[in-house]
Parts: C-alpha cells; structure tokens; sequence
C-alpha cells in the first residue's frame, strides 16, 4: 500500500522536490541499510571461503557419504539406524538427531509434569509443602545447567553398583552403574492387530465422550466415562493380545563376562540428562504456571466455591484454564531453552548431535564450517517446530476476542 | 547520513582485516610471545603445577621455539585445549602452533590445512585395566565397556581393532582427559584406551599405581608431534629444526650444561650457530639454537626431567631412543 503511494507521488514531484520529500528519503535509507547489510554478510561469507581455501582445508558435503569408522555409545539412535563403525558419516548425522529428539522429547514431558506439580504446590496453603516447592525453585534455577548435568552423572556412575552386584527387580530389570537395563520386548508377528486394536479403542473413546458430552449439553445429564475409556483403550488390545496366543516375549539382561548382556540399556548418560535438564527447565516452568495462576482474579475461585465446585474441580474448570493462557507463552521459551541445553549432553559423552557430529566427525574431518552450520539449521528447524506447535496451542486457548 | 557512512566504512575494515595474513614469525615477535595450544593437563606431556608453571615434553617444545624466536624460553602463553578444539584453535589462528600429544595422520596432514612439524614422541594405542579384573590381554576385553576420549585417532583405532579382532566392546566416549579418568576409576567402564604414553602417566596419577595394569598390545603407531597451519614455511621450518635442534644435540653430546664449551666437531659448531649462516635460512639470530638448549636443554634432558625412568611416570627410552642407540629418533643434519 504503502510503496503505491510512494510511487504515484514520485511521478508528480520535480527532482529537487524529490530530494526533500520525507518519504522518498526514508525509502531510499531502509534500501540503502539493506544493502549494507547484504554487502556486509557477502563480503564475510566469501572472505571466510577463500581463507579456507586459501589455508588448504576441504569444503563441500561428500564428506558425508565417508565411512565414520568409530563406534557410538548403544542408545535409541544405534538401534534406529543399525549403526555401525562402516556406517557413513550422514548416519551418524541422524543417530544424533534421534538422540537429541529423544532427550527434547522426554524431557519437556517430564519437565511440564514436574513444573506444573511444583508451580501448583508453591502455592498450596500447606506451609510445609509450599516451602519445600519454593526451595526446590530457589535451589535447581539458580546452579548452572551444565554443573548440575556433571553433578548428577558422576553421582549415578558413582552411587550405584558394579553390573556384577546390580540392583535386581525380579530378574527382569536391573540397575547398576552403567545404566537401567528393561526388559527388550521382541515383537512376534501379529502383534500389529494388538496395536490396531489400541488405536481403535482410542477412536471409540473420542467418539464415546463426543456422544456424552451432547447429551450433557442437550440434557444435563452427566456420565462418568473413565470405566468406560479405560474398558476400551486396554481392554480390546488385551482381548486381541489372549486370543492371538501372547504374540510378545521379553529379552532379559544377563550378567555376561563384564557386563550385563541383552535387555533394552538406557546408558547413564542419558538418565543424568534428562533428569538434569528436567528438573532445572522444571523451576522455570513451575514459575510460569505460578504466575498465571496468580493472575487469575481471586474472584474466580470464590465464584467457584460458591457455585459448590470442590477445589479439585475448581482448580480443573476455572483457574488452570485461564492461568495456561498466562503461562502458555513462557512456558514455549522453556521448551525451546530444554531443546538447545541438551547441546551439553557433550560434556558427558552422550552421543546427541552435537556430540557425535558436531564433535567426533568434525574431529575426523576438520570441515567445522559445513559441520557446525548443519547443527545449527537443525537446532533453528526443531526449535521453530516446537514454537509453531505451541503458538497453534496458544491460539486455541487464548480468549475468543468477541 | 554520516554516521551511516562511518558504519559503512567501520564494516568494510573489519571485513578487510578478516583477510589479512601476516607471517606468524613477526606476528610473534611484535606480540612478544608464542601462543602454544597444549592439553588441559597430561602428566609428563603437558600439564601446569600449583603456581601455574607448565611442564612436559610438549610444552618443551613450545619452549623450545620461544627461546629461538625470542631468546626467553618462558615466552609462551599456554593454551589448554580439548582434542576435540585444537585443531580449529589452530586453523583459526587462536594459537601459532599445537603441541599436544597429536597423531601425525595423512588425513590430518593434507586436509585440515595443516602440517605436522615432526615426531617428538613415537607412542601407540594400548590398554588400561584395573588389576582386579585378572585380564592379561586384550584379546580377553570382549563385552566390555571401553572408556575413551572424543575426538581422537584412538577411536578409530579401537574401531578397527575390534572389527579385526572380532572383538564386540561398548564405546563411552567423553571430551575431557579428566570426565575420562573419572569414568574409568568409577567404574563406568572396565577399561580405558589412549596412547600408551597416556597411560603411563594416568596410572602414575593414581592413588595406587599398582592396581592398575597396562596390557601388552599395542594396536596402533601414533607418532605424537607440533603441528602448524599451512602455507607459513618460514614458521613450520622454526617449529621443525627447533625440535630437531634438541635432537640433533642430543646426538652431539650438548647439554645445558656444555652448551657453552667449544669443540672442534664442526657439526656442533654449526648446531651452535659458531659457524655458518643456517640462522639466516630460518629468519632467526644466530644465537637461536644457544637459547633452545641452554634454556630448555636437549631431547634428552627433557625426555628424562619429564617422563623418564626416574620420574613418576617411568617410561623407558624404547623407540624414542637415538638411532645410534637402537630408537628410531633421527634428525636431519644441520647443515
């Protein structure tokens, strides 16, 4: 609209006029400033080429296609990917970003869980219970990340037992100092039909509540459904699971020469990480849901009291639905921050992406620019993800503007 | 307007200064001292005692080219840098030169923009287990956990080796030296894998040196040596001949102490800069080969003051002895 006007006015001046007219000279500056900038960053990024060049280091991506040729710590990501040490370099790229994913993923989940517990009991009218949450904040916010990541990792490498006197449970699942070792389900075949049957029983569910919720709406009649739900999700999954002969076994760990053998390993590492980074992302999130709760008008909660809702339901219906539109916005900052401290996994050797490909492959190749800037666009493009995700979510329980 | 312009002319000499290179021997010489990358402590190699004085046969090295660049062995600025940095601090120009128990590999040498000056410790992989765990072999590690550290030649090798060997292990990798050790005395692992010169000096650092044993195989060669950046021949030719200058003295009989007596070997002479005009190759004073040995002293010296038989570490001569002497230490003539 704007350069329209700029323009149909730009035909009717004379030249000098054009030299004094504010508009044309404020376009003329944004321009200009623009390709300064532009100019700027060329000249930096081709400078930073030719001394490459220059200092004789190789540049360009077939470094990816090469064989890594060393091994990589067994989590989620080996599994994923069959790693070996002949597998390329680009492997390594994706068994890096699927461990990175997970400890995002597990730790936002447990995170939101740990905040929202502790942001809830800070304000709690137990003197005692309210302290303690307010200590645990003052505590685990205000120690660095990367301290408390080394600090819990040497404890658990440190606290618990040589594999040889692991911490049995029944046999099944063992805990030592190298790590949580579960029972590996090794699927059999039919075991899908058990899983379609869980999906269906979810769909059922959604469609069950729908039907209730009108009929709440139309009626006034409302339904428990959690027997209902419950009879459905597990229920139907477990019928099929019976009729089709148990088709899943478990592969125990086994104490082998050094080391326990078999199972499903889930390395220290990543346990100190992800309670590392849990339970520090955890106090800010905790804040958050305080301050949102806190700026729900006391009148709410009277209201509800008043209208005979019990605290349960009060807190349920009426505060946290409007204290998560406060805390929503927050709250994403936190999950990107948990995203990107997760970086510090290479401190202690967890094999995330900056671990394995932003370290050890570009020890081996020395390409850091290429390396690096790979790392970066995938940390830019989780991060983004995650923000998109949660600006939907915000978006949906923001107040409808009438 | 202008400050824009000033903006504009500010940005464009940043930009220009990013691609100027000037030669490391004036760059030195004009800032008074030589930035050194070195480890974040390796007993023997390089490591800083409690008052902060660096040590070890590395940092001799950078003390070495100090003393011939600007007469003081103790003009260096140590850097302590993880294996995974060192090689961007020194592409980056951060640093003048690494000496940090490096391996010399054709890969390093012809494609990361550097090269390797020489050899000033021939070491190879082995392997580290405690005592307890009655292991006499690493033929016997099958299963185990090995503790090894990011970004080295070591974990290709251990790679390698197991694929060879068909020997299955579990790699926990950490960056630091230290994150290492501590993971391998907790347990985390059973056994730890480096350079055996590494490991020598590990074990001499432990509480009780005794429970630990060093296994016999050596599963690689890892000749350790300074590295430089490319296309800087006059410093690499410094960093060079100031190594080989210590060896070279060795072999000639000159030690700190005699470095002053005269003799009538022309060889030493020329060493000692008393003749001939080789300083005037390098772009140094005459006295520049003085100054390495009188102040740091000859391979040899370091060798023995640092690692020796008779330190804590005790490690014998072996390979890293003289040519004359059965190693395969040998030097260039100066000539």
């Amino acid at each position: 609209m704007k350069q329209q006007n700029i323009l149909s006015q730009v035909k009717n001046l004379t030249f000098s006029e054009l030299l004094y007219n504010n508009e044309v000279r404020a376009f003329f500056f944004q321009v200009a400033t623009f390709l300064l900038i532009a100019g700027l960053f060329y000249t930096i990024i081709g400078n930073l080429f030719d001394n490459i060049e220059a200092r004789g280091i190789h540049t360009g991506f077939s470094f990816l296609k090469n064989r890594a040729g060393f091994d990589i710590l067994p989590f989620l990501g080996n599994y994923l990917q069959d790693y070996t040490p002949e597998s390329s370099n680009l492997t390594v790229f994706y068994v890096g970003l699927i461990n990175t994913l997970v400890v995002a993923f597990v730790g936002i989940i447990l995170a939101t869980v740990l905040g929202l517990f502790i942001g809830i009991a800070r304000l709690s009218n137990n003197y005692l219970v309210a302290k303690l949450a307010g200590g645990y904040i003052e505590l685990f916010r205000n120690i660095p990340v990367l301290l408390q990541i080394f600090f819990w990792y040497n404890i658990f490498i440190n606290i618990f037992p040589h594999p040889k006197k692991s911490f049995s449970f029944f046999e099944m699942a063992f805990l030592n100092q190298r790590g949580l070792y579960l029972p590996k389900p090794v699927l059999e075949s039919g075991f899908t039909l058990v899983i379609i049957a869980f999906l269906v029983g979810i769909i059922l569910t959604v469609v069950m509540k729908r039907y209730f919720k009108k009929k709440h709406d139309e009626t006034g009649v409302y339904t428990r459904t959690l027997g209902y739900s419950t009879l459905l999700i597990f229920g139907l999954p477990a019928i099929f699971f019976l009729l089709l002969g148990s088709p899943l076994h478990f592969d125990f760990a086994v104490l082998g020469k050094f080391n326990l053998k078999g199972g499903m390993q889930i390395v220290p590492e990543f346990i100190a990480l992800t309670f590392a980074l849990s339970v520090y992302t955890a106090t800010y999130i905790a804040e958050a849901i305080r301050s949102g709760i806190e700026a729900v008008d006391k009148g709410q909660k009277e209201a509800a009291a008043a209208i005979g809702l019990t605290q349960t339901q009060s807190l349920k219906l009426i505060i946290l639905p409007q204290a998560l539109r406060v805390a929503i916005p927050p709250t994403i900052n936190q999950y990107l921050n948990l995203t990107k401290n997760s970086s510090l996994a290479t401190a202690i050797g967890y094999p995330e992406l900056m671990g394995a490909f932003g370290g050890t492959v570009l020890n081996q190749v020395g390409q850091a620019v290429e390396i690096l800037g790979m790392a970066m666009l995938v940390y830019l493009f989780i991060s983004l993800c995650i923000s998109l995700l949660l600006n939907i979510v915000n978006k949906r329980m923001a107040i409808p503007e009438r | 307007m202008k400050q824009l312009l000033k903006l504009s002319v500010a940005s464009f000499l940043i930009a220009g200064a990013l691609a100027v290179q000037a030669s490391t021997l004036s760059d030195v010489q004009s800032k008074g001292h030589v930035s050194c990358g070195v480890s974040k402590g390796l007993a023997g190699f390089s490591a800083a005692d409690s008052a902060g004085t660096w040590t070890g046969v590395d940092v001799d090295v950078c003390r070495a080219v100090a003393a011939a660049t600007l007469g003081d062995a103790t003009k260096v600025k140590f850097v302590p840098l993880t294996a995974k940095e060192r090689f961007t601090a020194l592409q980056s120009g951060e640093i003048d030169m690494l000496s940090r128990n490096t391996t010399w590999t054709i890969t390093r040498d012809a494609s990361l923009g550097l090269n390797f000056a020489g050899v000033n410790y021939y070491d190879g992989q082995g392997f580290m287990v405690k005592s307890s765990l009655g292991v006499s072999s690493a033929m016997e590690l099958g299963g185990a956990a090995v503790c090894i550290q990011a970004g080295t030649t070591t974990e290709l090798n251990l790679a390698d080796w197991g694929k060879q060997n068909g020997i299955d292990y579990q790699s926990v990798v950490s960056d630091t030296n230290a994150q290492t050790l501590t993971n391998y005395d907790s347990g985390r692992c059973d056994v730890l894998t480096t350079d055996a010169s590494g490991l020598y000096s590990m074990r001499a650092a432990a509480n009780d040196p005794s429970e630990h044993v060093v296994l016999p195989e050596i599963i690689s060669k890892e000749p350790l040596g300074p590295v430089v950046r490319q296309g800087d021949d006059q410093w690499f030719n410094i960093v060079r001949w100031s190594l080989n200058a210590m060896i070279t003295a060795e072999e000639l009989g000159v030690t700190s102490a005699t470095v002053d007596e005269v003799t009538n070997n022309p060889e030493r002479e020329r060493l000692m800069g008393r003749s001939g005009n080789t300083h005037e190759y390098v772009g140094l004073t005459p006295d520049w080969t003085y100054n390495i040995i009188s102040q740091v002293g000859n391979y040899s010296e370091s060798f023995e003051r640092n690692i020796g038989i008779n330190t804590p570490i005790g490690i014998a001569r072996g390979v890293n002895a003289l040519w004359t002497q059965g190693g395969i230490l040998y030097s260039p003539p100066f000539r």
